[in-house]
């Protein structure tokens, strides 16, 4: 898997996707856009209404391209995938793990631990940018993390794992305004909100999350996993709830870090955003488009898994993640490795 | 018994099983397939070869995407190419497999217990002897034909043995790295270096939580 794996989405009304040889061609109001080598393709996303050949989709479900739909109001609708990969057997090991209290913890703790310590290395990698004034908040930050992760070792049931968990979350929130510049003006922070965004940067957020969230159900499905059945997020129906579990390793270094250098580099400013009558902020069409080829462009970029001691890339990595999970649910891995950003 | 209890080996996982067992299982058992450049390149000289229908010539008929299978041994698949020649004694065709491959020739015996494993299909189809077949290779666009003799029957019959045992099992063997691994497409999903305790995810963890403290 050397390969960034793409995905193809889709934000023009009207777009039209057929095949053209091992090619997906993309064309808008009769005017050919694009051309995309299907091997490339890992997903296509659509966010807006588009017509796909039906040859096309049977091209893309028999190469293992998933094809997701949004509402109108960027809801998720559906993810449409071929013959599911990976194997029943897979699957019961995952549902008995998930009813084994001591393998659930273990995993759930291993999934905090992912993402407590890619928080705390993503504030110390902007503590390094800060001005000197705002890097006294990152450290303490960094500090209270720390703190968090050693707590974790002591950690006995579910409910602990939990609890730690949405503190340090809290704490980790806390030191957003932190890591703006001075110069992003009309981006305040008083805390994570959603369902719906009440600001532009949870507005941004909320997108990034769930993006990730379905590049994340995608790479579980792809080796087999069922993306709904999870260990540190409970059952909830028509919630992925470990595809929720396996983002959390990549919300910080992958969202988070997108969202702050948009709005560090003016790349987005607040008049990219509209607010409804009701209070919900929205991106604006064009800010998607910015927003959506910067986290494209940010899965491309190079990373090194620290487990398994080899280059990848940051849209590779929940591949890579959910093959370890899988390995270890099969009893060939000792444990779930998250991926840890250096 | 109903038939739906029955496993049968794919054709195709002859020549996964004679690469490494591990790889056979991953495919089969696990059914992970990732599509590379390689397999790629292969699945067009296929698609070119697989195209369903037949072209003639004078005592001959060729087929095209044959679907195979043998009831005795439980094994199905699709050749690549049966070649129909007409019988010296004007007794009717005779099949002669002819299967296409990427690339040139390899030292193993893979190619050739995958076309043999298509011969017993055809002599259990149609009640004929099948003497011989051959493999064409897409890089050196030659013919080798490859002798049914007893000792690659036996070996063949043995490989699809072999492989019901591995469905059966339904276990994915821990396999240690080898050479072999470097040329494998599948290698990036089978993780070869990680499994049989090559590499410890509980160490991994504590390091990093001492690292971070």
């Amino acid at each position: 898997m050397t390969t960034a794996l793409n995905t193809l989405f889709i934000t023009a009304e009207g777009t039209r996707l057929n095949k053209e040889g091992e090619c997906v061609v993309v064309t808008v109001q009769d005017q050919k856009k694009a051309e995309v080598p299907l091997r490339h393709l890992r997903s296509v996303v659509c966010l807006t209404r588009a017509w796909l050949t039906p040859e096309l989709m049977e091209s893309c479900l028999e190469a293992g391209i998933h094809v997701s739909f949004f509402g109108m109001t960027g809801r998720f609708l559906a993810r449409v995938e071929g013959v599911p990969g990976g194997n029943v057997l897979l699957r019961r090991q995952q549902y008995r793990a998930a009813d084994d209290i001591a393998r659930s913890v273990a995993i759930s703790r291993a999934l905090v631990v992912g993402k407590l310590g890619n928080a705390r290395q993503f504030v110390l990698h902007a503590r390094r940018d800060a001005a000197p004034e705002r890097q006294e908040a990152l450290s303490e930050t960094a500090r209270r993390l720390s703190e968090h992760l050693r707590a974790l070792t002591r950690v006995e049931d579910l409910e602990q794992v939990r609890g730690l968990e949405g503190i340090a979350a809290r704490d980790y929130f806390e030191s957003f305004p932190a890591l703006l510049k001075k110069s992003a003006q009309g981006f305040e922070f008083d805390g994570r909100n959603r369902r719906p965004p009440r600001n532009p940067l949870n507005a941004m957020l909320s997108f990034g999350y769930a993006l990730l969230a379905q590049d994340c159900a995608g790479a579980l499905a792809g080796v087999g996993l069922d993306p709904a059945v999870g260990f540190l997020h409970e059952d909830r129906p028509g919630r992925l709830s470990l595809a929720l579990d396996l983002m959390e390793e990549f919300r910080a270094p992958v969202v988070d870090r997108l969202v702050f250098s948009l709005v560090n580099r003016g790349q987005l400013k607040p008049g990219d955003f509209r607010t409804e009558s009701a209070g919900a902020v929205l991106l604006k069409d064009d800010a998607r488009k910015t927003f959506l080829v910067a986290y494209q462009e940010a899965k491309q970029v190079g990373v090194r898994h620290a487990f398994l001691g080899q280059e990848t890339t940051w849209g590779m990595a929940p591949h890579l993640q959910s093959l370890l999970l899988a390995r270890h649910l099969r009893g060939e891995l000792d444990g779930y490795p998250p991926f840890a950003m250096r | 018994m109903s038939a739906d209890c029955e496993t049968w080996v794919a054709l195709s996982a002859l020549q996964h099983l004679l690469y490494c067992e591990r790889q056979a299982a991953l495919i089969h058992v696990e059914r992970q397939w990732r599509e590379d450049v390689n397999t790629a390149s292969g699945r067009l000289l296929h698609e070119r070869v697989d195209l369903p229908g037949h072209d003639a010539r004078v005592g001959r008929r060729v087929e095209r995407a044959v679907l195979l299978g043998s009831q005795r041994l439980r094994v199905s698949g699709r050749a690549d190419m049966v070649e129909y020649q007409r019988d010296a004694k004007g007794a009717g065709w005779r099949p002669y497999p002819v299967e296409v491959k990427r690339g040139r020739r390899k030292a193993g015996e893979a190619d050739r217990v995958q076309l043999c494993a298509q011969a017993l299909c055809l002599e259990e189809m149609h009640g004929v002897d099948v003497p011989e077949g051959a493999l064409f290779y897409g890089v050196e666009h030659k013919r080798a034909a490859v002798r049914f003799d007893a000792e690659l029957r036996q070996r063949t019959e043995d490989a699809i043995a072999r492989m019901h045992e591995v469905l059966r099992r339904q276990e994915v063997p821990v396999v240690v790295r080898a050479p072999r691994c470097d040329g494998c497409s599948l290698e990036p999903l089978c993780l070869p270096g990680v499994t049989a305790g090559q590499r410890s995810a509980q160490d991994f963890l504590t390091r990093w939580m001492d690292e971070a403290g």
